[in-house]
């Protein structure tokens, strides 16, 4: 069977589309590595210093830990509590109202700023806890819905029978989670754990509400130091996350091929 | 038994969006009723207000022009995609995920290099002796789109290809060996097959557009001030909470009502979908 054929203006639209793309981010790394102390592109001459210089101010590395220790908590907690509501939507369904796969998607719906000030006002606020815990809860809840879905789907291709039999032969139901279970669906934990960790890293609408003293994360950190300087630092910085992204992205390519995520 | 299962694993996941989301929410919005001005008084002092007003329109065009683009770049570029040969259709979907797993505060702040005022576009011009000044391109409207387009077309492209993929070539075919022309082939043929997805991807786009943070701060700063920068000016510089709740509450009630609209056309549309 012959392939549609295209028309020229169509691949030569699209290659300016993907230039499009990936340009800003080239001219992001170009920046990065200039030697001159205000931001440019081609850069004048070559030199890591704005990468030392992110080490050396106290402010990037606070926020950068701080980014680290809440995504790493809230990844953890919405898999802890992820994998066992998509096990139930999957292998319950029949037993659970209708409604509650619709509910698990609430997140997306609700704007994240919202979410964001809604977290601050009524719960940081009334309620005294600390900011941290709402930053935890507010990303736990952000990122929830993509670990139901994404471990969702590689349930949809679990059969069940399998564990059924594990059960009937004496199994019991933790063990047969770690040993039946949980290895069949290893992939859709791994692409859950890195989609889940790097909206975490990445987010600015629900951390904006829980800064105070002592407490920021590192793109709302970024945010503010582009807002009174303009060197490059910001574009190493920039660069450290990009890195973050490809490491990502070797490690879903290996799991479940990237094309994965266009589905 | 089955259902107490069932329900016991699904419930922290449930008790988490319950008491972390719908509860604080809710009171949010509850609160803006309860004012002493009576129960409407902050959405009157909201639209009683020109500037607030211009903003909220100022957000609804700046999102719509960005999902209109975003559409049609999108759709484009997904249709090419969607028809390569594997290899490259591998290449060019991990250069569409790149940007999209790369933050959007990363990706906005390529954009205060590129049209800052000693940016490439100025400089470039400049060298190039066709303009004498720096171009003042940040803190307009122009460049928050340009930023946002530059968001949103990724995710349209990958939300799209999986759609166009699912169009079989014999269709394509049997249209053009029928006499169709090129034009006509797409418009009659693959348009109305990839609207289902058109939609999903216009849904996605605007809503991110209509709540967007980020970027409108970096590039529109105070001049372009949309939604979520004056809601967050409201709460968190002027301590304003009843107008950053009103703001979120009508934030809220636009994004789900535009959700709600676009579902109930694309089942109009398409019965055969879910």
């Amino acid at each position: 069977m012959m392939p549609t054929k295209l028309h020229p203006a169509l691949i030569g639209f699209t290659v300016l589309v993907f230039i499009f793309l990936v340009g800003p981010l080239v001219i992001i790394l170009g920046s990065s590595i200039s030697d001159t102390t205000y931001l440019t592109f081609p850069p004048q001459g070559l030199s890591l210093r704005w990468f030392e210089n992110i080490f050396a101010m106290e402010a990037f590395r606070r926020t950068m830990m701080t980014s680290l220790q809440v995504a790493v908590i809230s990844t953890f907690v919405a898999l802890l509590i992820g994998i066992p509501a998509a096990y139930a939507l999957n292998r319950h369904r029949i037993h659970l109202p209708g409604w509650l796969s619709s509910f698990f998607v609430l997140p997306v719906l609700v704007p994240e700023l919202v979410l964001g000030f809604s977290l601050l006002k009524n719960v940081a606020y009334t309620f005294n806890a600390p900011l941290m815990v709402s930053l935890i809860v507010g990303h736990t809840i952000l990122i929830l819905p993509y670990v139901i879905r994404v471990i969702s789907a590689s349930l949809a291709s679990f059969d069940f029978s399998i564990e059924e039999a594990a059960v009937s032969l004496g199994s019991p139901p933790l063990k047969t989670f770690f040993t039946v279970l949980l290895p069949n669906v290893q992939s859709g934990v791994i692409a859950a754990f890195i989609l889940a960790f790097i909206t975490s890293i990445n987010d600015v609408s629900i951390s904006i509400f829980m800064t105070g003293p002592g407490l920021s994360t590192l793109p709302i950190q970024l945010l503010a130091h582009m807002e009174q300087f303009f060197d490059p630092t910001v574009a190493s910085v920039s660069v450290l996350l990009m890195l973050l992204t490809v490491g990502v992205m070797a490690v879903v390519e290996r799991t479940l091929g990237l094309t994965f995520l266009a589905k | 038994m089955k259902r107490f299962a069932g329900w016991t694993l699904a419930s922290p996941a449930t008790l988490l969006i319950l008491l972390g989301l719908v509860a604080p929410v809710a009171a949010t919005i509850y609160a803006t009723f309860g004012t002493p001005g009576g129960p409407f008084a902050t959405y009157q002092a909201f639209f009683s207000s020109g500037f607030r007003r211009t903003v909220l329109m100022r957000t609804i065009t700046i999102s719509l022009a960005v999902t209109v683009i975003a559409l049609a770049v999108g759709f484009i570029t997904a249709f090419v995609v969607s028809r390569a040969p594997g290899w490259l259709k591998s290449v060019l979907i991990i250069a569409a995920v790149f940007p999209l797993l790369t933050g959007v505060v990363v990706r906005s702040f390529a954009w205060l290099i590129i049209l800052g005022k000693n940016g490439i576009v100025n400089s470039t011009l400049m060298n190039l002796g066709i303009i004498s000044e720096p171009f003042q391109m940040l803190y307009t409207q122009g460049s928050v789109i340009v930023a946002m387009v530059y968001l949103f077309v990724p995710l349209m492209i990958l939300t799209l290809v999986g759609v166009l993929e699912g169009i079989p070539d014999d269709l394509i075919q049997a249209s053009s060996s029928l006499g169709a022309k090129p034009f006509a082939t797409f418009m009659q043929v693959i348009f109305p097959l990839a609207v289902p997805g058109l939609i999903v991807g216009a849904v996605l786009v605007f809503t991110g557009s209509f709540t967007s943070y980020a970027t409108p701060q970096l590039l529109g700063g105070e001049q372009v001030m949309v939604m979520g920068t004056l809601m967050h000016q409201q709460a968190m510089v002027t301590f304003d909470w009843v107008s950053a709740s009103t703001i979120a509450a009508i934030m809220v009630v636009i994004t789900i009502a535009i959700v709600l609209a676009m579902t109930k056309i694309a089942r109009k549309l398409n019965p055969m979908a879910v």
